[in-house]
This record gives C-alpha cells, structure tokens and sequence, in this order.
C-alpha cells in the first residue's frame, strides 16, 4: 500500500548527526542573544529555532520517511497555521490604533494619585 | 492480505495489514499534533502581539529568568529527544534491553526537566514574581539600583504581563511534559512485557512523535522567552 518506506530504520548515525546540529543551533542563539542587534535578534533565533524545528520534525519524528498522506497533512496542518497567523497580525498592523487600544498599562496607574487632590474636600 | 493476519501479535482485526495500522496510527497522531499546533500558536500568536506592544517590558521580563537553568532544560529535552528516536530504534531493530533503557533514560530525563522547572518556578514565588495580584511585588529599580533582578517602575506593569504569558506557555508546556511522563510509564511497562518487536512497535513510534512535538514547542519558548532580554546581562 503505502510503499516501502514503511520498514525504513533511520541509521544511528544519522540521529546522532541531527542531535549534533540541534546543539550547535542552541549555542548559536545562546551566543547571538548576548548582542543587541535590536530586531534582528528576534529574526535570528526564530530562522534557528524553525531550522531546528525542521530538523526534529524530518528526521527525528520520520516525516523525510513517511507517505505522502502523512506530509499532506502536515503541510496543510501548518498552512492553516500560518493563515492564523498571518491574517491576525495583517489586521493588528492595519488598525493605526492598535498600539493605543492596548495603551500603556501604566497610565491608568499613574492618573489615580493625582485624582483625588484637587477634589479635597471630598464628598 | 492472507486470512491469517488476525494472528499477527499486535494486529487489530480492522485493518487488513501492519503497515495499514500503523499508516493509520501515524495520520491521526498527526492529526492531533496540528490541532496542539493551533493550540500552542495562539499562545505565540499572543505573544507576538504583546511582545510588539511592550517591547522594553518583555526586554526587562526575560532579564528576570534564569537563562542557564533554561538552556540546562533545553538540553536535558533535546537529550531526551535523541533518546526517545533511540528507542524507537531498537524497538524497530528488536532489541528488547536497549529498549526499555532508552524509555527509562527518556523518563528520567522528563523528571530533570520537570525538577529544573520547579526550581524555576519556586524562585519566582520567592521573588514576588508570580504576576497574580497578591503576589506580584518585584523590586523596583529606582530603590534597588544594584539589583540586578529589580524593575524600572514605568516597566512593573508591563513586565508583569510578560510574566503571565511565561507562567502561561511554561505552564502549559509543563503539563505536557507530565503527560508525556505518564505515556512514557506506560510505554515502559508494555516493553517489559515484551509487547514491542521489530513488526509490531506502533505505540513506541506514535509516543515519541508526541515527545518530540513537545520537544519542538520548548525549541520556540527557550529563546523567545529567555533570551530576548539576554543582552540586557552583558551590561552588568
């Protein structure tokens, strides 16, 4: 039915090259993340974390070996998510008032003390 | 195929081959992995959205976690990783004692993590960190100019939004880590049993896809969470 990959073993060695890899790409954020490259960090460890990610999903879970049903659903599994994403993120960036809707928390904090004072003589 | 594939160890009556039943096993184990995708993408979704929102608050927030016990737990979960794929390798290769090793390392390796984060959590609580109404009462940097963990007071409330979506997403990842540990008791006591072999290891590959989905969640929170205020440490 679903060809031969289904008896495939995947070689000690090559678990052990992607867990090697999946070291190397943590020391490198962990090293990137100690400059201030301001957006561009964000940038960095996420290019890193979804070649990571990558790595884990092909080899470790087999997706590099499995039918091609299993991709399928896993491909549409993460357009679905990037839709989810993207479609959410387009909106807030179009809305010029996003930023003000979430306001900085801190304001309301701040206008409290000051309030009662002109209003001494209370009631 | 032939009418005796009922009695092949392992083989439910409804499907008509090994390699059916486990095509079957993998698409729905997929299929429950995307609906955990949607369901941890939200929480980054939120994160995002806050993150770009408060951008000196999260700064200040992943300032306040313990980097080295985070990249520890981000090893000590990879480890368990290669572990559990090396499980399923001697599962698929028949080796009964390898096995049974490899889950048990993968188990223990989950107790480390979970230990790790409870130190984490534990100091939090102690820091007056835990951003819930009566227990959120960091120091404030304009007292405390040389503690290192101390807030700028215009940041304390958007700091501790950052530390709810943390407490929220570690939290979560946490629980399934303790799920994970219960599948991983139950995979052991089956291979002592010797229900897993080179035909039938089903349970063991469809464990481990879950193992590594919550592997790949940690790969996004470890430098989301704690080293986007990272270099704020190089100044000190």
């Amino acid at each position: 039915m679903s060809a031969h990959s289904e008896h495939h073993v995947v070689p000690v060695k090559v678990y052990l090259a992607i867990f090697g890899a999946l070291m190397v790409g943590t020391a490198l954020t962990v090293f990137v993340a100690q400059f201030n490259f301001g957006v561009l960090n964000v940038l960095i460890a996420l290019t890193v974390a979804c070649i990571k990610a990558t790595l884990v999903i092909l080899f470790f879970m087999h997706v590099a070996y499995s039918s091609r049903l299993t991709k399928v659903v896993i491909g549409a599994g993460i357009f679905w998510f990037a839709i989810l994403i993207f479609m959410t993120i387009t909106d807030y960036r179009v809305r010029q008032d996003w930023h003000v809707g979430l306001g900085s928390l801190e304001k309301p904090a701040a206008e409290q003390p000051a309030a009662p004072q002109p209003s001494g003589s209370g009631h | 195929m032939s009418e005796h594939a009922e009695h092949v160890p392992g083989l439910a009556h409804h499907f008509v081959s090994m390699e059916q039943q486990k095509e079957a096993g993998t698409v729905g184990m997929w299929v429950f992995l995307v609906t955990e995708l949607m369901f941890f993408g939200g929480l980054f979704l939120v994160y995002t959205i806050f993150r770009s929102t408060y951008p000196l608050g999260f700064e200040y927030g992943s300032f306040l976690l313990n980097m080295p016990l985070g990249l520890t737990n981000t090893i000590v979960l990879i480890l368990s990783s290669l572990t559990m794929a090396m499980g399923v390798h001697s599962a698929q290769t028949n080796k009964q004692g390898a096995l049974q090793m490899y889950l048990i390392v993968t188990l223990l390796l989950c107790l480390v993590f979970l230990g790790i984060k409870t130190v984490e959590y534990r100091s939090k609580l102690h820091d007056h960190l835990f951003p819930a109404y009566t227990t959120y009462n960091p120091a404030i940097k304009e007292a405390e100019p040389n503690n290192h963990h101390a807030v700028p007071q215009a940041l304390k409330s958007e700091v501790r939004t950052f530390l709810w979506i943390y407490f929220l997403m570690t939290g979560l990842h946490a629980f399934h880590m303790i799920v994970g540990a219960g599948m991983l008791v139950g995979l052991i006591w089956m291979a002592r049993k010797g229900k897993f072999n080179d035909v039938y290891n089903s349970p063991i590959e469809i464990g481990g896809l879950y193992w590594h989905f919550v592997d790949i969640v940690w790969i996004f929170l470890f430098p989301l969470l704690y080293l986007s205020g990272y270099h704020l440490n190089v100044g000190h």
